[in-house]
């Protein structure tokens, strides 16, 4: 049986400003702000901490499992295992708000008008926070957040607005994506479901729009069954399947004997160019695979694998900064099984993100920020050749672990009946 | 067990599964990961499995929906009731998921072109109700003696609770109804208060409980009614209508 250790640990994860301003990689607990147009390394300004606490400095005390600016990039927002939310100013990068959720936070998303946030637990529930009218540099009054839909006692893995507001869409790890209408007056639950997405044969594991104004009514998700999928989001219509993994090779190359059912895993996706090009990070693919999106030919292709020559870099985590048609990259794990580091982070980008996919990875010493960016994003400029391999793989089985279902054999079902918690209690 | 051993499962004067081979736990964990097949989508559900003698030819879908339909007494009334209207049975326990299966093959033989309309499947509809329905499809839901689930720890087990009402109402159409009724006082409240405060759903009047056949159904077609009427035990239904909400129609 797995030792729970391993289904502790968290990918790194990536955010980038909708301005361009600032990068933050969030690994474990660790979250770390780069400024792009200063140059230096941010310290968060946290007063909510308290001193008390022994164990770092950081705000978060636990894995961070969700990281987002907000649509204007008024906002930050970061949550996770610690059952904590904070919002934090990226001007000030203060936290000006805290908030305790009573269980570990999966998803984390915020209405594109900025006036409310949501974020869903992993019993499923999503809960919402009306922040309408906040300031940015002052701490925000605090409010309870009020339960807003629940998916049954399913991990809530992805959280998203669709660009018009109109509906919040949840995934889970049932292979659901809900959509439900997102009311005027949230704080009395949202009931009204407009559709569900149902496609996939394995747990949801990302969810994203197009930007475009004449496409928002689409949207694309990423799965552990190895695809992405394009949806009517109105409808729930399924209108095209592409088997990311497949296309890009990795099934076939796989033929080794060891035949994993669910190492190629869509991990993120991420939509540039107003969703004509989307960039894929699937387990075990040491790049991205960038699908080319014809909406009204509703169909996507496999464009292009771009990968990072030297390097078997799997990427955990895209953003995109679309004034410079960037797509930043991270891999990384909160901690190592075994080794010597703690955590490991690694930060790629690619520029030249267009229709003619002219895409180059960036080498380090052109990277933007230079080697003080890396220092303050993966906490050391050079890393570590050897730990790659391990982080990817750690990131894997943690992730198999959450979210693909258990299969118990008949006989260590039974014994698992009779360790059951509540009889424990009674002996 | 032997071919014999099989036989003897069903009754011989009456050619019906006999119960006590199906007897299982009377309560079951809905919060468990389950490992039985569940289509992807309501499109995936076979229907000519279900309904051989209507489908393929038909393009019925189902209307009718019994959630925890136990050992299949209201299903079997309502076969005769809507002999047009296709409807299903949810229940999660295996055995008497099998044991309704069976009652029905048995009534098919024994009573030529009827219960064509009517079917089982063993699933946790708290999970998957949306895999098996679309939007709008069923026009009416049953809710009929479901586990009370009494510890507040573990209240969130409720079939009927605030947010699965979402997605009843879902699958509901407008002017479907959903019928709940219950033994146990405390969930009787709990289910009609649910109802109540939900923006989807407005209860139906005296006047039209009455008009409606099905009403009588709940206390006296199931098995679990009429231990209660044994016992002369009390009942507490709720009966609600979808509605289209009134603030948040956008």
């Amino acid at each position: 049986m797995e030792e729970t250790e391993a289904t502790e640990v968290a990918p790194a994860l990536i955010a980038v400003h909708p301005h361009r301003s600032s990068v933050v990689v969030a690994v474990g607990y660790d979250l770390r702000v780069f400024d792009l147009l200063a140059g230096v390394g941010v310290t968060l300004l946290d007063d909510s901490s308290s001193s008390s606490s022994s164990s770092s400095s950081s705000s978060h005390k636990d894995s961070i499992r969700a990281i987002r600016f907000s649509a204007n990039g008024k906002l930050f927002v970061s949550a996770g295992d610690d059952k904590t939310l904070k919002i934090w100013s990226p001007i000030s990068w203060r936290c000006i708000f805290t908030l305790s959720s009573e269980k570990r936070i999966s998803a984390v998303a915020i209405s594109n008008d900025e006036s409310y946030v949501c974020f869903a637990d992993k019993f499923g529930v999503v809960w919402v926070v009306d922040i309408t009218g906040f300031d940015a540099n002052q701490p925000l009054l605090y409010k309870k957040p009020t339960p807003l839909l629940s998916h049954y006692c399913s991990i809530i893995t992805s959280l998203e607005f669709s660009p018009d507001d109109r509906f919040i869409l949840s995934a889970d790890r049932d292979f659901k994506i809900r959509v439900t209408n997102f009311p005027k007056k949230p704080l009395n639950g949202a009931h009204e479901i407009q559709s569900f997405c149902l496609g996939h044969t394995e747990f949801v594991s990302c969810l994203a729009f197009f930007q475009a104004q004449e496409c928002q009514q689409h949207l694309l998700s990423g799965s552990g069954d190895s695809t992405v999928q394009l949806w009517d989001v109105s409808s729930g219509a399924l209108l095209d399947t592409c088997e990311v993994a497949n296309k890009a090779g990795l099934l076939e190359s796989n033929g080794n004997g060891k035949s994993e059912e669910h190492g190629h895993a869509v991990t993120d996706l991420c939509t540039t160019l107003d969703g004509l090009l989307v960039a894929v990070a699937i387990q075990s693919l040491q790049g991205i695979a960038l699908l080319s999106c014809n909406v009204s030919a509703q169909t996507l292709t496999l464009a292009k694998v771009v990968s990072f020559d030297g390097e078997a870099f799997v990427p955990t985590c895209l953003g995109y900064a679309s004034s410079a048609r960037e797509l930043w990259i991270v891999t990384g794990v909160s901690s190592l099984p075994g080794g010597s580091h703690p955590s490991f982070a690694r930060v790629r980008v690619i520029s030249g993100i267009d229709i003619e996919q002219k895409a180059v990875v960036v080498e380090d010493d052109k990277i933007p920020g230079g080697e003080k960016l890396l220092e303050t994003l993966q906490g050391t400029a050079s890393v570590d050749e050897n730990a790659f391999l391990a982080a990817a793989e750690a990131v894997k089985t943690a992730m198999c672990n959450l979210l693909i279902k258990k299969h118990y054999p008949s006989e260590s079902r039974e014994s698992r009946k009779k360790t059951r918690n509540d009889r424990k209690l009674k002996q | 067990m032997s071919e014999t051993g099989v036989k003897s499962t069903f009754s011989k004067s009456t050619g019906l599964p006999r119960k006590r081979f199906y007897r299982a736990r009377a309560h079951s964990n809905p919060l468990s990961d389950s490992h039985f097949p569940v289509p992807i989508s309501p499109s995936h559900v076979d229907y000519s499995i279900h309904f051989p003698q209507i489908f393929p030819d038909s393009s019925k879908k189902i209307q009718f929906a019994d959630v925890g339909c136990g050992f299949g007494g209201l299903l079997i009334s309502l076969a005769t009731l809507f002999p047009e209207t296709l409807m299903v049975g949810m229940e999660l326990r295996d055995k008497v998921s099998e044991y309704v299966k069976e009652r029905i093959l048995s009534l098919r033989v024994a009573n030529p072109g009827q219960y064509q309309n009517v079917s089982v499947v063993r699933t946790n509809s708290m999970k998957y109700i949306p895999n098996y329905f679309e939007k709008g499809q069923l026009s009416k839901m049953f809710f009929l003696f479901p586990d009370p689930h009494f510890k507040e720890k573990n209240h969130r087990r409720r079939v009927i609770s605030p947010f699965l009402l979402d997605e009843y109402a879902y699958v509901l159409g407008v002017g479907g109804i959903i019928y709940t009724i219950t033994d146990v006082e405390e969930l009787g409240d709990w289910m009609k208060s649910c109802l109540e405060n939900h923006p989807m759903f407005e209860a139906l009047t005296e006047k039209e409980l009455e008009a409606d056949p099905v009403v009588k159904l709940l206390s006296c077609a199931t098995e679990e009614g009429q231990k209660v009427a044994r016992n002369e035990g009390q009942t507490f239904q709720a009966v609600y209508r979808r509605i289209v909400p009134t603030e948040q129609t956008s």
